[in-house]
C-alpha cells in the first residue's frame, strides 16, 4: 500500500488534536507516515503510532525555531523525498498552510486548502471544502502532481489504530533560503485552561451585545460551565474586549464544533463564514431581526444579561 | 534610492452579495459586483505608511484578473498608490493559486520591488498561501501574516500572532510580507486622491509580455479541479422563543434534550 505524509503540528512532543484526525484521514488513501519536526519526539511517536503511523520521521535543528517555515520545508521536502508519498496531510493552520504551499511549489503539485473531508479517489484522493462563506460545499482534486491538502480541525473524529512504528531520523540539508526570515522575538501565548477554541466540541461566543470587557466574564462562565472554549466577534475584539486569537469568522478562527452559542452577535456574512458549519446553532439577541436567527436550531430573543446569566446556573444545577 | 514598494490587490466579488459558481466552476464574476478584496486595503494602506516614513518611495498596485479587476486598482489609486499595473489576458481565466503566483511573481519582477505586501487572504479564495508561494518563485523571505509592519535600514520587521505565539520577525529586503486586518484600519480615498488617481499611469500586460505561456495558467493548467459545487441546504427553521423571563431555562431545556447537559 502506498504511504500517505502527515504532517505533526505539536507543542514540544504533545500532539495536537487536528493531527490525529489526519492520520485518521490519512489511513483511507494509505499507510500514515508522520513527520515530527522539533523537539519531543519521545512523547510524540507512541501517539503517532497509536493512531497509524506506520513511521516517525524526525528531525530537530535550532533552525525550526530561529527562523520562519522556510527550514520546516527543507526537512519536509526531505521527507518527501524519502518516501515518495501518495498525498501529503497537513492541518490547516496558518503556518502549516505556508509549509504545504511553499512544499507544493518545490515539488510542482497542486495544493488544496481547508479541507473538511478527505476520501480515496479514482486518481487522487477528493477532498471536501466549504466556501463563499459556507453557502456551497465544493468537491475538487489535486490534478497535478503528488495532492498537497490541508485539513480543517474536527474534519474527522480521531480513531486509534495501533501500530508497530519505527522513529526514523530525516537527514538533509537547509537550503540557502532557510536563514532569510529570523524570529528575533517569541511571547508564547498564555494557556486559558479552557479548551482549545478549533478543537472544542462547544463555543460560547459574545459579540458587541456583551457591552464591555468585564462582562465577557458572563460568556467565560457559561462556557466553564459547559465545559466550552470561548469565542468572540470581530465587533468585540475591535473594541479590545477579548483577545483577537479568540475571534471566530472569516478573519480569526473556523469552528465547527457539535454545538455554538452565539450571545449578543448579530450574525454578519463574515462572522457566519467561521461557525456556520457547527452542528447544532443557538443564539441569544434583543434582536429578533437579527440575522443569526436564520441560523439557530433555538434561538432567544432576549437580554443576554439575563437570559445567559439563567443559562449558566441551569447548566450548573442540572450538573450538580 | 526609492523604495519600490508592489502591493497585489485582488478584484474580487463583494461578499455580502450572493456569491456563485458559473457553468465551469470557476467563481460567477457576474452575479454580484466585484471590489478590491477588503483585505487588500490593509495592504495598500501598509504600504503607504511605509512609503510615509521612507524618505523616497513609490507604490505599485498590482492585479492579475478580468478588465474589470481596474476598478480595484483604481481604489489603490485613489488611496495614495503612485502607479497601476494590471495583468489581463483572456487565457487567464480559470487560473489557480499556482498559476496566479507565477504571474505575479514575473510581473513583480517586470515592474521592480524592494518589498511586495500583500493581504492576509482573498475574501474568495480565502487561501491565505499565494505569499509565501511568491516568496517561494521569487526566492526572497517571506515576512507574513503580520499584525504590525516597519521597514528600516534596508530591513522589514514585524509582528505575526500564531496560534502558539506571538513572533517578532526580521528580513533584510528585497521580501514578501502580507499583512491581517489587525494592522489597522483602511484610509477612505479623499476627494483629491480620487481625482488625482486619474491622472496616474495603469500599465496593461498580457501574459506575451511576461514570457508566460499560456499553458502554464487558466483553467486547463490549473494544478487543482473543482469536479462539482452544491449549495449548501438552508438550515432548517428553528424554535425561536421570546423571553419572558424563563428564556435561560427554557434554552438549558433544549440542551438537555440534546444531551449537551
Ligand atoms: C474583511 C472583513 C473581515 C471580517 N472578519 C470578521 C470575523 O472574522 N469575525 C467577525 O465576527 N466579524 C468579522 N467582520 C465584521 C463583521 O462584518 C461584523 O461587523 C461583526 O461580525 C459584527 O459583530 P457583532 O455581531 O458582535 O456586532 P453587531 O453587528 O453590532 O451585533 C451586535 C448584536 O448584539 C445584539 N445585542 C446588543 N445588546 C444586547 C443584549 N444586551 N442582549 C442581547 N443581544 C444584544 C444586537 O441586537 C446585535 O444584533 C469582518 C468584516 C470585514 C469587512
Ligand atoms: N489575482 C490576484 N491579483 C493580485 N493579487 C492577488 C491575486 N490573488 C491573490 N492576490 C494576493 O494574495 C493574497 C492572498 O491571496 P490568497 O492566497 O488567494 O487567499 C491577497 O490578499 C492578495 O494580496
Amino acid at each position: 500500500m502506498s504511504e500517505v505524509l502527515v504532517y505533526v503540528d505539536h507543542v514540544d512532543g504533545a500532539v495536537r488534536k487536528p493531527t490525529l484526525e489526519l492520520l485518521t484521514l490519512a489511513r483511507r488513501i494509505g499507510d500514515p507516515v508522520a513527520v515530527h519536526l522539533g523537539s519531543g519526539v519521545d512523547a510524540a511517536a507512541p501517539v503517532l503510532a497509536e493512531h497509524g503511523a506506520v513511521r516517525v520521521l524526525t528531525a530537530d535543528a535550532a533552525e525550526f525555531a530561529d527562523y520562519l517555515v522556510v527550514p520546516k520545508v527543507d526537512a519536509l521536502k526531505a521527507a518527501y523525498d524519502a518516501v515518495q508519498p501518495a498525498a501529503v496531510l497537513l492541518p490547516s493552520s496558518v503556518e502549516c498552510k505556508e509549509i504545504g504551499a511553499r512544499l507544493a511549489v518545490r515539488i510542482g503539485s497542486g495544493i488544496i486548502t481547508d479541507a473538511v473531508d478527505v476520501e480515496a479517489g479514482d486518481d487522487s484522493p477528493v477532498t471536501t471544502q466549504a466556501v463563499f462563506a459556507a453557502a456551497y460545499t465544493t468537491r475538487s482534486r489535486v490534478s497535478r502532481g503528488t495532492p498537497v491538502i490541508t485539513v480543517k480541525p474536527n474534519s474527522a473524529a480521531p480513531e486509534a489504530a495501533p501500530v508497530e512504528s519505527a522513529v526514523e531520523q530525516l537527514t538533509f540539508g537547509f537550503g540557502e533560503s532557510a536563514a532569510g526570515t529570523k524570529v528575533v522575538g517569541r511571547t508564547p501565548r498564555e494557556s486559558t485552561g479552557r479548551p482549545e477554541l478549533t478543537e472544542a466540541a462547544i463555543v460560547v461566543s459574545g459579540g458587541r451585545g456583551v457591552n464591555g470587557a468585564e462582562n465577557f466574564r458572563l460568556i467565560e462562565e457559561l462556557a466553564d460551565s459547559l465545559g466550552a472554549a470561548v469565542g468572540a466577534s470581530r465587533a468585540a475584539v475591535d473594541a479590545g474586549w477579548y483577545p483577537h486569537s479568540h475571534q471566530v469568522g472569516q478573519t480569526g478562527k473556523t469552528v465547527s464544533p457539535q454545538l455554538y452559542i452565539a450571545a449578543g452577535i448579530s450574525g454578519a456574512i463574515q462572522h457566519r463564514a467561521g461557525m456556520q458549519t457547527s452542528k447544532t446553532i443557538v443564539a441569544v439577541n434583543k434582536d429578533s431581526e437579527a440575522p443569526i436567527f436564520d441560523l439557530v436550531d433555538y434561538g432567544v430573543v432576549g437580554d443576554l444579561f439575563a437570559v445567559v446569566p439563567q443559562l449558566t446556573g441551569e447548566v450548573k444545577a442540572r450538573k450538580g | 534610492m526609492s523604495l519600490r514598494i508592489v502591493v497585489c490587490v485582488k478584484y474580487v466579488p463583494d461578499a455580502t452579495g450572493d456569491r456563485h459558481f458559473s457553468d465551469d466552476l470557476t467563481t460567477d464574476r457576474e452575479a454580484v459586483d466585484g471590489l478590491l478584496s477588503e483585505l487588500d486595503e490593509y495592504a495598500v494602506e501598509q504600504a503607504l505608511q511605509i512609503s510615509e516614513d521612507a524618505d523616497d518611495a513609490e507604490i505599485t498596485v498590482l492585479t492579475v484578473g478580468p478588465e474589470d479587476a481596474r476598478d480595484a486598482l483604481r481604489k489603490g489609486l485613489s488611496m495614495g498608490a503612485d502607479k497601476a499595473v494590471h495583468v489581463e489576458d483572456d487565457d487567464l481565466h480559470g487560473t489557480d493559486v499556482m498559476g496566479t503566483s507565477l504571474v505575479l511573481a514575473k510581473a513583480v519582477e517586470h515592474v521592480g520591488y524592494d518589498l511586495v505586501v500583500c493581504g492576509m487572504a482573498s475574501t474568495d479564495g480565502t487561501m491565505g498561501v499565494l505569499p509565501a508561494i511568491l516568496a517561494e518563485r521569487l526566492g526572497v523571505p517571506q515576512v507574513t501574516q503580520l499584525s504590525t509592519v516597519a521597514v528600516a535600514d534596508g530591513k522589514v520587521t514585524g509582528r505575526r500572532d500564531g496560534d502558539a505565539a506571538s513572533e517578532q520577525l526580521e528580513a533584510a529586503l528585497p521580501a514578501v510580507v502580507s499583512v491581517t486586518d489587525q494592522s489597522g484600519e483602511a484610509r477612505y480615498p479623499s476627494f483629491k486622491g480620487i481625482m488625482a488617481a486619474k491622472k496616474k499611469p495603469v500599465e496593461t500586460l498580457d501574459l506575451d509580455d511576461l514570457g508566460i505561456d499560456a499553458e502554464e495558467v487558466g483553467l486547463e493548467g490549473a494544478w487543482t479541479k473543482v469536479e462539482d459545487a452544491t449549495k449548501r441546504p438552508p438550515r432548517t427553521a428553528g424554535t425561536i422563543v421570546k423571553d419572558e423571563g424563563e428564556g435561560g431555562t427554557q434554552l438549558a431545556e433544549f440542551l438537555a434534550g440534546q444531551k449537551f447537559i
